[in-house]
């Protein structure tokens, strides 16, 4: 009997000394780009929410605003 | 698409900071903080060179390695961010950083040194895309608007590339092969892995 009252004792009195977790979350998820803003000031030619036409639509003004040997020669 | 890259051509980089200035007010970056700055070496020699340098947005950035708060990720499109909100102002990234590319502002509210500033490739932060909490925090997020990074869509003489990384490396290099010389890339090895700078080369079939 007083076997057993010390070990729940010993229990509830041990169960202060734990820790807390002290992980680090680290940062917030981030929208994808793709996404759009859903707002004005938007480059046309793309549909927000569409991976593919975004990624063509920068690919497009990547080669005609960068690559001048493409409007010249 | 590959990786958001950003290469600066040396033999066209002409030091006229407009890529500097673009940032500054695209971004209303505060006193104190230059996401983007010209570097020249040699400078009055003749032969000297510029290149306009910021965050390279490692593929294996030693600021994410070292930040204690966990606070840097890197998106889909190879973009590496930070979320102000985690960043603790400790300076960790601006030791590691080989491009001295995070910035830190004299003057706020979280201590002299303030909570890190850098480069976003114009791609914002955490925050909702284009919300004002967003530009507040990052600045304008160009990426979610269909538009690419401010600094090399205004360089007026296309000496900086901004882009896919494969996209980025066909202009580059059709460019060399036009004028025959000037295919040292600085700072291309360092954040961006190459055989020259010790790291082994990609699989067969990956893209860069």
């Amino acid at each position: 009997m007083n076997k057993t009252l010390i070990i729940v004792a010993a229990s509830l009195l041990l169960a202060a000394c734990g820790e807390r977790a002290q992980t680090i979350g680290g940062a917030r998820q981030d929208a994808a780009a793709y996404t759009g803003t859903g707002k004005a000031f938007v480059q046309p030619g793309w549909k927000p929410g569409d991976k593919a036409s975004w990624e063509s639509e920068l690919r497009a003004r990547g080669q005609n605003s960068q690559n001048e040997y493409n409007r010249i020669n | 698409m590959a990786r958001m890259k950003f290469v600066c051509d040396a033999e066209r980089c002409i030091e006229c900071n407009g890529c500097v200035t673009a940032c500054k007010n695209e971004h209303e970056v505060p006193w104190g903080v230059n996401r983007r700055r010209v570097v020249t070496l040699n400078d009055g020699v003749p032969g000297e060179r510029s290149i306009s340098v910021a965050c390279m947005h490692c593929s294996d950035a030693p600021c994410m390695a070292v930040c204690p708060v966990n606070c840097f990720y890197r998106t889909d499109e190879g973009v590496v961010l930070h979320d102000k909100d985690i960043c603790i102002g400790c300076g960790y990234c601006s030791y590691a950083c080989p491009f001295g590319a995070p910035q830190f502002p004299s003057q706020g509210t979280f201590g002299v040194r303030g909570k890190m500033d850098k480069c976003t490739f114009c791609a914002g932060g955490p925050e909702a895309n284009g919300s004002q909490a967003e530009f507040d925090k990052y600045g304008r997020n160009r990426l979610a608007e269909g538009k690419l990074p401010v600094c090399a869509e205004m360089c007026s003489t296309k000496a900086l590339l901004a882009g896919d990384g494969d996209m980025v490396a066909d202009i580059f290099r059709t460019r060399v092969l036009q004028r025959g010389k000037g295919a040292e890339v600085w700072g291309w090895g360092t954040a961006y892995g190459s055989r020259q700078a010790g790291k082994p080369a990609a699989p067969a079939g990956a893209k860069s």
